[in-house]
């Protein structure tokens, strides 16, 4: 519409503000926001993005590079090792089935072989961007379904490497026309004999591992000493992208490079500066990409050949799911898990773009034959995050570890209703203790491997995302007397106190906190009831530490009690006073605000000093100071 | 009329026959606070300037708990330790606790046989109760003849009733300011006669 920068930066930003915060509202994931924000800017809406939106999704591909590069931060080397059976297997095994599924349903249909096997080298492609940060959001990432999605999705990464080699193989002109500036092409080593490609590609991949030792902590290390911040933020950026390139420039997949330099860097000191460095940019341009998807959906095509491009759509993630619902059976997941598997990697990704346009600069496809493709691919992945909703909310209830499991409720149970939300490192201690005193709760979990271990230990478990109403409602949270929160993520916390405490006041909350700010946000929220994680496990420790140094252990434990009551007056106190100023934009800059205010009122109370119980200090004086002590 | 706290002191009540039928009738009467102790304090942490202002704000103290080797549990002790600050309730200064009447009211399981020069005890409760009538006179207090219901081991379930029935009629009794005359040549608050004669309302 018009090639100002600025004008599209306020198109996209605006389209994702509207759209994303709608669809969490509507409780879907942010990816289905976009992918409409998308659409909606895009040519055949409202017309604000036209052909340049290719463009900004070639560009926005680098959000996926950087995406591997953080999840390759969380992965230390050790583990990535211990993952190889599942990446080769699992990954091979649905590479494989669909590629040969799919061509031979494009064959019976009657395309040539080279299209045939062209486009089912695209379909098998899953894409990365939607189904990790699907995962991601809902916390899936430690079950064996988000496990192995990444395997398999890692392994498509490694493959795309070898089709891109193996598409100018198939062109019937034998001649690639230009260099596309992406993916397979525009790489140095084209003309180079074979071994010489592969040693490029073995040293490159070296490099980029002693790189990570060699280069990259030194010059980390470097800038950390500089303690300017922004230049850190560079670095990351620098890392990234020195990585992407050298990868491009020998024909690697820049994603994989990526994730293999994270991995190099995840034992390093700065993988969560860099972790914290490079999120809000991943996200961005994430958000950015799924824009660009939605805005690439052809109408136009769409309107020439709504039946064939409807049923060949259908067909691709039928097929796509039924083989991942295969390989999940072939590696013993259990169903429930298994479905989440065949849903969530149904899509074609994001790969399939440079696949299919690398194809057709190669004259393997014809344009009318690309687009339609093009089209099933963009479809397919705004169908992903809908299928999924329509698996999590209708089918996964009735299937696999059952949402619920009918079992003779008892008495006690009935009058001393409590509910326990969230059965992690910190619900499991509450719930021991409670069951330990003959006290059993009744646990809502999201681990359906954790569930079903629930339940074998007579637990009455619900099965789910404790902020569902509904799900609430069926473990009874009308009748409870006290529902506990302990559930990770502070936002899930803050949702459902607010939910419970408006639509169920008497249920009586009590409410894990992270810190202290979360308990200043949960005490303004109204709770009463919060304990928080880092205060009381700390004050031991510190007793402890004053033990060491030669301090009594009664006097340290009296002392202990003394300062985590002051401390939680304090907080209650000050999360008074902070209702009252206007929000706080730097979350920092807060803490560090009110973590003078306790240091100044710990300076006013000074403990040991006031300390007089059991001290006959005072009597000796009274007394003429004759003795020696009581 | 008087208002009475009841520092009570039992580290199992739950499991105390005995204190829960005797606690039961008094907890809930006007002007009587019933101040559980090991429920506050559980820790052992005991809010000193609250548990002063407590005193002040009552005439009469009762000192109600099991006696366990002849001697409060613990946090009682622990009471009476932080509690009572030199300079406020004893010392030159120590007078805030001055003209209030205290009561002991202690719960023991071997009976009145028991505890005396023939008994395998050797001594009277009241001789066993000595520290607490010092503490009490230290601070400037009257100490009443103390209530204690024996033989809980052993006792009935009628004569558990009557001895709650009687607590009952002791606090009121103390409420209404009996006078001092009456208690006088008393061991325990029993041998009180018009305790007996009083009308219950």
């Amino acid at each position: 519409m018009t090639g100002s920068i600025l004008f599209e930066a306020i198109v996209f930003l605006g389209g994702a503000l509207i759209c994303v915060p709608i669809a969490k509202r509507l409780g879907f994931s942010s990816v289905l926001g976009y992918l409409f924000a998308g659409i909606l800017i895009g040519p055949y809406l409202l017309g604000f993005v036209g052909e340049e939106g290719e463009d900004i999704m070639h560009f926005a591909e680098f959000g996926v590079v950087m995406m591997l590069f953080l999840i390759g931060l969380e992965i230390e080397p050790k583990n990535f090792w211990k993952m190889r059976r599942t990446i080769l297997g699992m990954g091979g095994l649905q590479v494989g089935a669909t590629m040969l599924l799919t061509y031979l349903l494009f064959a019976a249909i009657g395309f040539e072989w080279e299209v045939s096997l062209t486009v089912s080298m695209a379909v098998a492609l899953s894409s990365t961007a939607i189904s990790l940060q699907t995962i991601k959001e809902k916390g899936l990432f430690e079950t064996t379904y988000g496990a192995s999605s990444f395997s398999i999705l890692l392994f498509q990464d490694i493959i795309v490497i070898f089709m891109l080699g193996l598409l100018p193989l198939l062109s019937n002109t034998g001649e690639v026309t230009e260099a596309d500036g992406h993916g397979g092409g525009g790489n140095l080593l084209e003309s180079l004999p074979l071994w010489l490609q592969t040693l490029a590609i073995i040293l490159s991949v070296a490099a980029v591992v002693a790189a990570g030792r060699y280069l990259i902590v030194p010059m980390l290390r470097r800038v950390a000493t500089t303690r300017v911040r922004e230049l850190l933020t560079a670095s990351a950026l620098l890392i990234v992208c020195g990585i992407a390139f050298l990868m491009e420039l020998v024909g690697l997949s820049p994603a994989l490079g990526a994730f293999l330099g994270g991995v190099v860097l995840a034992t390093s000191e700065f993988k969560h500066e860099l972790e914290s460095t490079l999120e809000p940019f991943k996200d961005l341009l994430l958000g950015l990409f799924f824009m660009a998807v939605g805005a690439s959906i052809n109408f136009i095509v769409i309107g020439n050949a709504p039946l064939m491009i409807g049923s060949l759509l259908v067909a691709i993630i039928v097929l796509k799911a039924v083989v991942l619902f295969i390989v999940g059976m072939v590696f013993k997941l259990k169903l429930d898990q298994r479905l989440l598997l065949a849903i969530g990697l149904a899509q074609i990704g994001e790969f399939a773009f440079v696949l299919l346009s690398f194809a057709f600069q190669l004259h393997i496809l014809d344009q009318e034959q690309m687009d339609t493709m093009l089209v099933i691919t963009a479809l397919s992945m705004a169908l992903s995050p809908i299928l999924g909703i329509v698996n999590e909310r209708l089918v996964l209830p009735r299937i696999g570890t059952k949402q619920v499991e009918k079992r003779a409720v008892d008495h006690i149970a009935k009058t001393h209703k409590v509910i326990l939300a969230g059965f992690g490192h910190f619900g499991s201690t509450v719930g021991r203790f409670l069951r330990a005193n003959g006290i059993e709760a009744t646990i809502l979990d999201q681990d359906s491997n954790r569930v079903d271990l629930l339940r074998k230990m007579g637990f009455d478990v619900y099965y789910g995302d404790a902020t569902r109403m509904d799900l609430l409602e069926s473990a009874g949270i009308a009748e409870a007397r006290i529902l506990i929160i302990a559930i990770d993520d502070p936002d899930a916390v803050a949702d459902l106190v607010a939910m419970v405490m408006k639509k169920y006041p008497h249920v009586k909350l009590m409410v894990r906190a992270k810190n202290r700010y979360d308990a200043y946000e949960l005490l303004n929220m109204g709770a009463e009831h919060i304990y928080r994680e880092s205060l009381d496990t700390s004050v031991k420790l510190a007793v402890d530490v004053l033990h060491q140094l030669g301090f009594r252990k009664y006097t340290l434990h009296r002392q202990a009690q003394k300062f985590i009551k002051s401390d939680e007056e304090s907080v209650k106190r000050l999360a008074g006073l902070r209702r009252n100023k206007e929000e706080y934009i730097f979350k920092a800059r807060e803490e560090i605000e009110l973590q003078e205010k306790f240091l100044e009122e710990d300076l006013q109370r000074g403990f040991i000093v006031n300390d007089k119980d059991w001290e006959s200090e005072q009597m000796r004086v009274a007394f003429g100071g004759v003795e020696e002590g009581e | 009329m008087k208002s009475i706290l009841i520092l009570f002191a039992h580290p199992r009540f739950e499991k105390s026959r005995t204190n829960e039928v005797l606690v039961r009738n008094i907890r809930n009467l006007e002007g009587v606070t019933f101040h559980d102790l090991y429920e506050q304090y559980p820790d052992f942490h005991i809010d000193v300037p609250y548990e002063k202002e407590l005193l002040l704000q009552h005439d009469i103290i009762v000192w109600h708990h099991p006696l366990y080797w002849y001697n409060c549990p613990p946090l009682m002790k622990q009471w009476i330790d932080l509690v009572l600050e030199y300079d406020w309730a004893y010392g030159p200064k120590g007078n805030a606790l001055q003209g209030k009447q205290c009561l002991q009211v202690v719960t023991t399981g071997g009976s009145k046989e028991v505890y005396c020069s023939e008994g395998s005890n050797l001594y009277s409760v009241n001789e066993f109760l000595r520290p607490f009538e010092q503490t009490a006179r230290l601070c400037r207090m009257q100490y009443l003849p103390p209530y204690a219901v024996m033989g809980t081991h052993k006792i009935s379930d009628e004569a558990l009733l009557k001895h709650a029935d009687e607590y009952q009629r002791i606090i009121e009794c103390l409420r209404k300011d009996r006078p001092l005359a009456e208690m006088k040549n008393c061991t325990f608050q029993t041998d009180i006669p018009e305790l007996n004669n009083i009308q219950r309302a």
